[in-house]
């Protein structure tokens, strides 16, 4: 095997040409595997946040003590993290594609108020398969209202050729606008056992709320690993006229783009409305430029093309880790917010760095 | 003359205008209290804070930036600015002073960390909202500031008139503090050399370096201007309130946004007027306020600021691409 683009460059580490051999020996099929395992920590990012993690979990473990690993503690993280973490995979998806959705959480909380409609209208005084049957049917309104919304912005986004920023934009206040004047600002509260228990329950002792997390994250992992369509969106992130030359259907991609972060949207409204058991028409509202900080804190480029899954999952983990710490610690909920913005920083600038080393 | 008039009517601008025009002529027609000295007083107070920020905005958005933190710089000057003016007895320059130097200061960081670490302006403004706001609030605690110097809670009248309520309308602190903002932006933009190198920056950003612009510096200068805006509306909301509120102001950076864009710039840079982001602003302002006096519940006034919105970016996505279509035709 040559490796022409390799040896014009000085060899500066040690890892990289031991995997480099390794590769070279190993059998074609094994060869992506390795590098798939290589993608996961060595193309840095997602190494890096592994550091940090544990360097994060190291020093509040040593001013804390051990009331940060404890059960309930962790128990605590895991049912917090899946709301944002549902909420940044839906920005996460435009991200790649080199567009952005501000309407992720008007959406949310449109789904989730058609959704808590639903139930408290019809749920009370039903019985057996009528009971049931209502609550399936409130599911999928919200997810029909959320699959329009996004067939909207994509539509918009994709046809009209209007840029993301200001097609979401314009969604985004329309929705909370539906949303606000048909509630008037109010709270639609109560729901029947089943919901509340995908907010606050527990199957073997792992959240609900992490599981539809887990639910939404892999798939979405797989699609865009190994489908076409991963490979279509982020081919159109790196460069839409290529790809379009390329004969892929980029106007559809896009649209599928936006209908699957408006689904997302979707499942964190289920998540979210069951854990508040209740909906509201500004529910979650700081967390819009929070998921684009978790999205490029975990090597999501916001110019779209490039970022994992994997990598917005140890981002969330990072920030849910500060987040209960800084809580354990009595520090304001604000304090976390302005150490999120400082690590959003250090993390981007490091890799702007590092890559203007690399290259120069 | 004739030339120039044409090309004017082709533009955005007067689309926004003929809109504006129209909106405020059924709602002349529709209710006797739209076209009224107090009224449209009234709206330009309110809508000071907004429009002096979009005056900022429309600057960077030239520049082929974006800032998304202004509103948390605008609430850490204010809250800066006050509480020294309670403490120390500052005056009006010393308050303003500290204002616009506070929003001056937090521009510049922006523009350093966009330009030195080169990460993208909206993921840095991003961040630095964050910083800002969080660690104001954690400071402060999130405490108001109700008792606010005499001389600031009088303000300023001009041109004073008093309606049959005795309630007075007139040239106010907020209203002049809004033309002036207005005024800076299209000297700065129209008749100043920095102007025409902004319009070069955010057009090519490459080719404004190799024509030997001093990017970096523009940057700040950019940067910098929409942190002396934050610091001027910052007072102008603080004066209207009557109070210092450091969790009221952020979470209206995209109203902002909406008014510029709205106005026809660009978020890809070198395009955008201020005569059309004091349109959108108009648009917006005047759509709310008919809303209200038509007796629309204001629980529905931003479904249909979303609505226009909408169809305005799409309308003008939608002749783009015709007038781009005829050109290769």
């Amino acid at each position: 095997m040559n490796r022409p683009l390799i040896s014009s460059k000085p060899v500066d580490t040690v890892g990289p040409l031991d995997s480099e051999l390794a590769a070279a020996e190993a059998p074609p099929p094994r060869v992506g595997r390795f590098e798939r395992l290589r993608d996961f920590g060595g193309d840095g990012d997602n190494l890096r946040l592994l550091v940090l993690i544990a360097i994060l979990l190291a020093g509040f473990g040593l001013v804390i003590g051990k009331q940060l690993f404890s059960a309930a503690s962790l128990q605590s993280m895991a049912y917090q993290l899946p709301e944002l973490g549902i909420l940044s995979l839906a920005m996460m998806v435009t991200l790649l594609s080199g567009g952005i959705n501000l309407s992720v959480i008007a959406t949310a909380n449109l789904c989730a108020l058609a959704m808590a409609a639903t139930l408290t209208r019809f749920v009370p005084g039903s019985e057996g398969a009528a009971w049931v049957l209502i609550q399936v049917a409130a599911l999928a309104a919200g997810f029909a209202i959320a699959a329009l919304i996004g067939l909207v912005n994509g539509f918009i986004i994709a046809y009209l050729r209007v840029s993301p920023i200001l097609a979401t934009l314009g969604t985004m206040t329309l929705v909370k606008g539906i949303s606000v004047g048909t509630t008037r600002g109010n709270v639609i509260s109560g729901f029947p056992e089943p919901i509340v228990f995908i907010g606050n329950g527990a199957v073997l002792g792992i959240p609900m709320a992490l599981l539809v997390f887990a639910a939404a994250a892999l798939p979405l992992a797989i699609m865009l690993n190994r489908a076409p369509l991963g490979a279509a969106i982020y081919m159109i992130g790196s460069n839409e006229r290529a790809t379009r030359f390329s004969g892929i259907q980029t106007r559809r991609v896009i649209l599928k783009v936006y209908l699957i972060s408006s689904l997302l949207a979707a499942v964190a409204a289920v998540v979210m409305m069951a854990r508040f058991n209740s909906a509201n028409a500004s529910y979650g509202e700081s967390y819009l430029l929070v998921t684009i900080l978790a999205a490029v804190l975990g090597g999501v480029n916001p110019m779209g093309g490039f970022g994992k899954v994997s990598g917005l999952v140890l981002a969330l983990i990072m920030l849910q880790i500060i987040s209960s710490a800084f809580n354990l610690l009595n520090f304001s909920a604000f304090l976390t917010l302005a150490i999120w913005g400082g690590i959003l920083i250090a993390v981007a600038g490091m890799t702007q760095l590092r890559q203007r080393l690399k290259g120069g | 003359m004739i030339n120039a008039l044409r090309r004017f009517s082709h533009s955005q601008e007067a689309r926004l205008l003929a809109v504006v025009l129209a909106l405020g002529a059924i709602l002349t027609i529709a209710t006797p209290s739209f076209l009224t000295f107090q009224n449209l007083f009234d709206l330009l107070t309110s809508y000071a804070f907004l429009g002096i920020l979009a005056a900022g905005l429309l600057v960077v958005l030239v520049a082929g930036g974006i800032d998304i933190s202004f509103t948390a710089t605008a609430s850490v000057a204010q809250y800066l600015a006050l509480s020294s003016a309670n403490a120390y007895g500052l005056g009006w320059a010393g308050t303003f002073g500290l204002a616009i130097g506070t929003g001056i200061a937090c521009g510049l960081m922006n523009a350093w960390l966009i330009e030195s670490l080169r990460i993208s302006s909206i993921i840095v403004t991003i961040a630095t909202l964050n910083i800002l706001y969080g660690l104001l609030v954690f400071v402060t605690g999130g405490q108001y500031i109700y008792a606010l110097p005499d001389w600031f809670s009088k303000g300023i009248w001009w041109l004073e008139f008093v309606d049959a309520d005795q309630i007075p309308y007139g040239l106010n602190l907020q209203i002049l503090l809004l033309l002036l903002a207005f005024a800076a932006t299209w000297v700065l933009l129209n008749r100043t050399t920095i102007g025409r190198q902004i319009y070069a920056l955010g057009g090519n950003r490459d080719a404004a370096g190799r024509l030997g612009f001093h990017v970096f510096g523009l940057s700040l200068f950019v940067y910098g201007y929409m942190g002396f805006m934050a610091g001027i509306a910052s007072l102008a909301q603080a004066q209207l309130a009557q109070s210092v509120a450091p969790t009221v102001l952020v979470g209206r950076e995209l109203d902002v946004l909406a008014a510029v864009v709205l106005g026809g710039a660009s978020l890809n840079g070198g395009v955008g007027t201020v005569l059309g982001t004091a349109l959108g602003l108009a648009l917006l302002a005047v759509l709310q306020n008919g809303l209200v006096l038509v007796g629309i519940s204001s629980y529905w006034s931003q479904f249909f600021v979303g609505l226009v919105i909408l169809v305005s970016v799409s309308s003008t996505a939608l002749t783009l691409r015709r007038r781009a279509r005829s050109a290769v035709a």
